[in-house]
Formats: C-alpha cells, sequence, structure tokens
C-alpha cells in the first residue's frame, strides 16, 4: 500500500483495536496484523500522538509480575472512528471515479 | 540475542534521546518482548521478532525532530576521545581532584576569615558590656578615676563594634555570594544545559 495512504489509515487502525476493550502493545500489533501490518516503533510514535491528541489514554498495570501498559479509547478516539466512516465514503466515491469505465474496457 | 543484550544494544544507540523518552522507548519493547514469550516464544525468537536494534534506532532517530536529537549528537564523544579520557585518567582526573581541593582550601580559609572577624566582633561586645559593667562597679567601690578610664575604654570597645558590625556583614555577605557563584559554575561544567 502507498506509505502516504497507509499512515493516514494507521491511526484509524490503532483506535479500531482498542475500541471494544483496552489493550496492549503486543494485542494491538497482533489484532492489526490481517489487515494492515504495522511495526513496533511505528505503533509507539502513534499511540504517543494519539494520547497527546486525547483520544485514547494510558494506565500501567501489573500483569504476571511486570507491567504492560493499556490504552483506553476516549470519547475523541470514538468521534475520530465516526469521522473516518463518513471520509471513507467520501473515498469510495472517488474509487468510482477512478475505475470509471474500467470494466466497459475489461469487455472489449 | 537476549532480551537484556537487545535492551542494553538499544538504550546505547538512542543514548542522543532525552533519558525519559528514551527509556519510555525501552520499557515499550521490553513489554512486546515479554508478551512475546508469554504467547510461547523462546527469549532468542521473541526478541529476534521484534526486529534488528539497528532498523529500530534508526527509525526511531528519523521520526525524532531533528533539533531535539542534532544538540545531543554534538555532545557526544567519538570513541577515540573517549579511549583517550579514559588512558589519561590517571593525570587530569588527579589535576581535577587537586584543584578541587585547592578550591575547598581557599573557600575554608575565607569562611575561617570571615569567622575571626565575627569573632573580633563578639569581642568587643563582650568587652564593651564587661567594661561598662566593671568599671561602673570599680568606680563605685574603689578608684572612681580607674573605673571612669575602664567606661571610657568599654565605651571605646562598643563604638569599634558597631563599625566592626557593618563590616562583618558585608564580608559574610561577599563570601557567600562568591561562594554561591563558584559552586553554580562547578555544576554548570559538570550537568551542562539542555536545550531541547
Amino acid at each position: 500500500m502507498d506509505i502516504q495512504l497507509k499512515r493516514g489509515l494507521l491511526d484509524v487502525c490503532v483506535l479500531a483495536a482498542i475500541k471494544s476493550e483496552d489493550s496492549y502493545g503486543y494485542k494491538i500489533i497482533k489484532d492489526m496484523k490481517p489487515y494492515i501490518e504495522i511495526s513496533e516503533s511505528t505503533l509507539y510514535t502513534i499511540l504517543k500522538r494519539l494520547e497527546l491528541a486525547g483520544m485514547l489514554t494510558v494506565r500501567t498495570s501489573e500483569h504476571g509480575g511486570r507491567l504492560r501498559k493499556y490504552y483506553h479509547i476516549t470519547k475523541a478516539g470514538l468521534g475520530r472512528l465516526e469521522d473516518f466512516k463518513d471520509e471513507w465514503r467520501e473515498v469510495m466515491s472517488i474509487y468510482q471515479f477512478v475505475t470509471l469505465g474500467d470494466t466497459k474496457n475489461e469487455k472489449k | 540475542m537476549r532480551k537484556n543484550e537487545f535492551l542494553a544494544a538499544l538504550r546505547a544507540r538512542l543514548s542522543a534521546l532525552p533519558v525519559a523518552e528514551r527509556e519510555e522507548r525501552i520499557g515499550f519493547y521490553s513489554e512486546m518482548i515479554d508478551d512475546r514469550i508469554e504467547e510461547g516464544l523462546s527469549e532468542e525468537e521473541a526478541v529476534d521478532g521484534v526486529g534488528s536494534v539497528e532498523d529500530i534506532a534508526d527509525q526511531i532517530l528519523s521520526e525524532v525532530p531533528p533539533a531535539r536529537v542534532e544538540v545531543k549528537e554534538k555532545r557526544k564523544l567519538g570513541a577515540g576521545v573517549i579511549v583517550l579520557l579514559a588512558l589519561g585518567s590517571p593525570i587530569w582526573l588527579s589535576l581535577a581532584v587537586a584543584a578541587f581541593a585547592v578550591l575547598i582550601a581557599f573557600y575554608a580559609v575565607l569562611w575561617s576569615l570571615v569567622a575571626v572577624v565575627w569573632s573580633v566582633f563578639a569581642a568587643l561586645v563582650a568587652a564593651g558590656f564587661g567594661g561598662i559593667i566593671g568599671g561602673i562597679t570599680v568606680a563605685i567601690v574603689s578608684n572612681a578615676f580607674a573605673g571612669l578610664a575602664l567606661i571610657a575604654a568599654a565605651l571605646f570597645c562598643a563604638g569599634l563594634a558597631i563599625f566592626l558590625f557593618f563590616g562583618c556583614l558585608s564580608a559574610t555577605v561577599g563570601s557567600a555570594i562568591l561562594t554561591k557563584k563558584t559552586f553554580i559554575g562547578i555544576k554548570n561544567l559538570i550537568v551542562r544545559k539542555e536545550k531541547i
């Protein structure tokens, strides 16, 4: 996937990964894996950015004798996901514009 | 590679980052490795899964705004300089210790002088009070002239004490300012201000 396009989608995907329940770094990567690849350092940067933007909060919790950071989506984060749905409708109409006439050509 | 080796290598490569940020990132990778181990991977496999230290460090440093890295990178010492510093340590370290000892001695002398001046002041005050009380006693009990002479001497001492008080005060204040400035100077030599 084009790197610019991917960059915009990663933020949304990370938010989607913590939408239904709080999650931690490794689980976020695993949950995203079937859809989009993300490296640890990229994830770190995105989590930091989303935290600063108030879209998620972080809490440190003990797990098996060590500390693990859990990420919790905020109202603003959920709002961002809602916005994405609207944005994606626009993207879909752009897609139709881009592919306009393709099927006609294939038939020839 | 073991987890500790990996984290130590990463820490070394990220030395240009501010400490807090670096440790937070190290903690992040530590958690990632632990979670992989928990899933059933061996320590080696878990570390491999995270990626190579070089790639990770390069990516992190490329993401961090250059201004924050550069300032610290300029201060990074080359391997040659570090070796020279280590080899030369018997010379410069002893010189530094000597310089520090001289400085301490200087301040010990300075503050001793301040203490001396205050002692003289205290002695004059004591002489003033004692002289006046003694003089009055002598004047009444035995010789009036000797008593008056004693009172006069005591008043003289008291007068000197008042003058000396201001001298003492400015000597103390001056020494305090000098000491403070020197220590701030030494502190700035060792702990350089970080511009971030």
